[in-house]
């Protein structure tokens, strides 16, 4: 067991994963010599050679189709996708062909690609460097999306992500990078599965489901709301495709009450899927309707504002009274208003 | 439209006599009347000069990724076979056996397209996308491969799989809407029909990226890199250290970023992958003077590989240059690209309608250029194909005709349950739930009256 950051724990997990399988092979812009732009691939490319830790050409389509045909021959590559907003020109390769490859050839075919993605904002960064684009690929059928929130699960899950026979969109939190903790290599065989939830803030009156950098803003919203006579669990989703939606719904038959955290846009977002299904299965046991607390509906805004987009501690704060019912439900999620005849009609 | 019109070569004749602009004649004519680029001199030589003017380059291949607008040929649309010392030492044991062989199977891979047209018009399967007329450029380019090389195509390739041993029946499957992909992939080593253009061209780079890393040392390739090391200048008989992959693509793939970085990545790392483009002057209705203003060969200049323009209706020609351009991927030399310069003589697929967009003089400009009657008439002068040999050959397409025709109606439906399959390779719980309910929903109507069930 060492303290390391998120960051050495991906740089562990990675080193341990190109050891354990010589079919592991990462594929990155800027991972071999420099050992990407946030340093995860450091070393590697030098303890296990160009061979197995490949600089591409910077074109993400190209590195997704690439590693689609590695997939064909049998090998599992890691791909790096240097910010978040600069995998939509490697969309097409990961929707049709990565998610796709494994039905279409009646299960002949198997794509173990890991693409991982450092993720969201919070860090004062350009534009395309910050965004949340997680469920885009959530709606994709054939696709497993898994997003980490400490060191540990940092290198373990990156290691079943590797592992696995499915491909995986495998999302860093790039606030995290650099946030330590104790990580171990741990055996595979012995610990929690990828697609399992993990409470990690036991509570009795509301339930706050969330994953990757906002895990630690509803443990301090969690701490605050206990200041304040509240009680709150809250459930680290680690997995957002498959979700734990048996887990999450464990939790808020007990508590009644459910606040989904996370930057991404609301509409269409992870939340929305997670609110309607616990709404689905436990409707009656539900005191207050399931609160959403989000991104706004917005491109992601300049650094100097990025703090009135990103969820920080206040407004989880807030959620959490809505869902109490000790603030109004509407705040941010006002009825809209009908302007014109033709849009009403 | 009636099936008793071919509907590929249905023209639309209120349109004849039509003028017809000139395309570009670097694109091998697609809609010149008689295409340029295309008439020999003695010297084989063409009178048109390039477009830019320039001095007419040498014909053949350029390892320096120079191309001519002239394509590589070996035989005449007439049958009179030239000489070339750079290509025929590829071609050494294609004897008279070997080039009946050709023929036959171009004659199948025509039954087969003209089958499953017909199919088409019965209902029998929901689309398909005809070869008519590229025929000598699948057949010369799939016969060049070895069994462990590995085939990467678009969803015209019918004739590339039939000689990589797909089951003729096999071919229909995807088109009927039975299944996703009609064979196993790694049983013929040719990948499902790509849909999505151009994307396939990626796979087969990565797929022999993969075969270089089985064969790279911890060092690495040359600079650095994932490759081998390339064998020296002009060593022809460096030996082949991995087996190769092809992709098949069309004019219009051309203008697809995944081919640009297909190209990029490929000729980076010198992979053994061979770019075979089958210039068919047509992506749909759109000229390939709209994908591009010089011959598609001249791109392979810009990626640092070699390009090579070949007559795509000459067996021999499209054979020799893939056999080429294959051992100089095995044996470490990286990628060639490929421009088999043919003509779509049918529609797009059976929903296309050619007439709307090109005019009969096309057709019979190439017509005239049929990649079978040049090689019948080759072999019928040198005595090799007599009334046996053709009855022979037209026996085995009509047999494999035969064979679809019965197996069509044979392949099954598939069960419901198929919808939810394979969707992953690893246990998924919740999408298990979500077929189960499925289930429960359909099983719910088991009972009821034949009308309340639809």
């Amino acid at each position: 067991m060492t303290d390391m950051t998120l960051g050495q724990g991906l740089n562990t997990g990675l080193r341990q994963a190109l050891g354990d399988d010589d079919k592991v092979v990462l594929l990155g812009e800027d991972i071999g010599t420099l050992g990407g732009v946030f340093r995860v691939t450091d070393q590697l490319q030098r303890e296990f050679g160009p061979h197995r830790v490949i600089d591409t050409p910077l074109a993400e389509s190209g590195i997704l189709g690439t590693a689609v045909g590695m997939a064909w021959r049998g090998f599992r590559p890691v791909v790096e996708i240097q910010f978040d907003g600069f995998v939509q020109p490697a969309w097409d390769q990961i929707v049709n062909q990565v998610a796709k490859m494994h039905a279409r050839t009646g299960g002949a075919v198997r794509m173990p690609i890991t693409v991982r993605i450092p993720v969201a904002g919070g860090i004062g960064a350009a534009e395309h460097h910050s965004e949340s684009p997680e469920a885009y690929f959530v709606h994709t059928a054939g696709l497993r999306v898994v997003s980490v929130s400490n060191p540990q699960d940092a290198c373990t899950v990156l290691r079943q992500a590797i592992a696995s026979d499915d491909p995986v969109v495998f999302f860093e939190p790039k606030r995290l990078y650099h946030v330590k903790g104790p990580v171990e290599v741990e055996d595979l065989t012995a610990v929690r599965p990828m697609g399992a939830a993990r409470v990690v803030r036991p509570g009795e009156d509301v339930t706050v489901v969330t994953w990757g950098s906002h895990v630690s803003t509803s443990l301090d919203a969690a701490e605050a709301m206990a200041d304040d006579g509240a009680s709150v669990e809250v459930v680290d989703l680690r997995s957002l495709s498959p979700w734990d939606s048996d887990a999450v719904v464990a939790s808020v038959r007990r508590t009644g009450r459910l606040v989904v955290v996370h930057e991404g846009p609301r509409q269409g977002g992870v939340g929305a899927e997670i609110c309607a299904a616990v709404t689905e299965r436990c409707f009656a046991e539900l005191a207050m309707p399931p609160v959403r607390v989000t991104g706004h509906d917005v491109p992601y805004p300049p650094a100097k504002v990025e703090g009135h987009y990103v969820p920080d501690l206040d407004r989880v704060c807030f959620g959490i009274d809505q869902a109490l019912g000790r603030l109004p439900l509407e705040t941010f999620a006002p009825a809209p208003t009908m302007t014109t005849g033709e849009v009403a009609a | 439209m009636p099936s008793t019109t071919d509907p590929r070569t249905h023209h639309d004749l209120s349109r004849a006599g039509e003028s017809v602009s000139s395309a570009d004649s670097a694109h091998g004519g697609a809609r010149d009347h008689v295409p340029a680029g295309w008439v020999q001199h003695e010297n084989g030589r063409s009178d048109d000069v390039p477009a830019d003017g320039g001095t007419a380059p040498e014909a053949g291949t350029r390892p320096d990724g120079g191309s001519t607008a002239e394509p590589v040929r070996l035989l005449d649309p007439d049958g009179t076979r030239h000489g070339d010392p750079d290509l025929d030492r590829w071609l050494e044991d294609v004897d008279d056996a070997a080039m009946l062989r050709l023929y036959t199977d171009m004659m199948v891979a025509r039954r087969i397209d003209t089958e499953a047209t017909a199919l088409q018009r019965q209902g029998q399967l929901g689309l398909w996308p005809p070869l008519l007329g590229q025929e000598a450029a699948q057949i010369g380019s799939a016969r060049a491969l070895r069994p462990d090389d590995f085939v990467f195509s678009s969803y015209r390739e019918h004739g590339v799989a039939h000689v990589r041993g797909v089951a003729p029946t096999d071919l229909l499957r995807v088109w009927r809407g039975v299944s996703g992909s009609g064979w196993d992939p790694y049983e013929h080593r040719i990948a499902p029909m790509q849909v999505i253009i151009g994307a396939q061209t990626l796979h087969a780079v990565g797929y022999a990226v993969g075969m270089l890393i089985e064969n790279a040392t911890a060092d690495g390739g040359p600079d650095g890199g994932i490759g081998i090391a390339p064998p020296a200048a002009g060593d022809q008989d460096a030996p082949e250290r991995t087996a190769a992959t092809i992709s098949y693509f069309g004019d219009g793939a051309t203008s697809q970023g995944d081919v640009h970085e297909a190209m990029t990545f490929a000729a980076t790392w010198a992979a053994p992958t061979v770019f075979f483009c089958q210039n068919n002057q047509w992506a749909i209705s759109e000229p390939v003077a709209l994908q591009s203003k010089v011959p598609l060969v001249e791109r392979a200049r810009g990626y640092g590989m070699p390009g090579v323009r070949v007559d795509g209706n000459d067996v021999l020609a499209c054979l020799a240059v893939t056999r080429e351009a294959l051992h100089r991927a095995r044996t470490g030399g990286g990628p060639t690209l490929v421009e088999a310069v043919t003509y779509r003589m049918g529609p797009h697929t059976t929903a296309d309608d050619p007439t709307r967009y090109r005019t009969p003089d096309d057709l019979e400009a190439w017509a005239e250029r049929d990649p079978i009657d040049r090689l019948a008439a080759h072999l019928s002068e040198r005595g090799v194909l007599d009334d046996d040999a053709r009855a022979a050959a037209q026996q085995a397409a009509d047999d494999l005709a035969a064979e679809l025709r019965a197996g069509i109606t044979e392949i099954p439906d598939p069960s419901w349950t198929t919808v939810f399959d394979h969707v992953y390779a690893e246990p998924h719980a919740p999408l298990d739930a979500e077929r189960d309910a499925y289930g429960r929903y359909l099983d719910g109507f088991a009972d009821a009256p034949e009308e309340a069930a639809r």
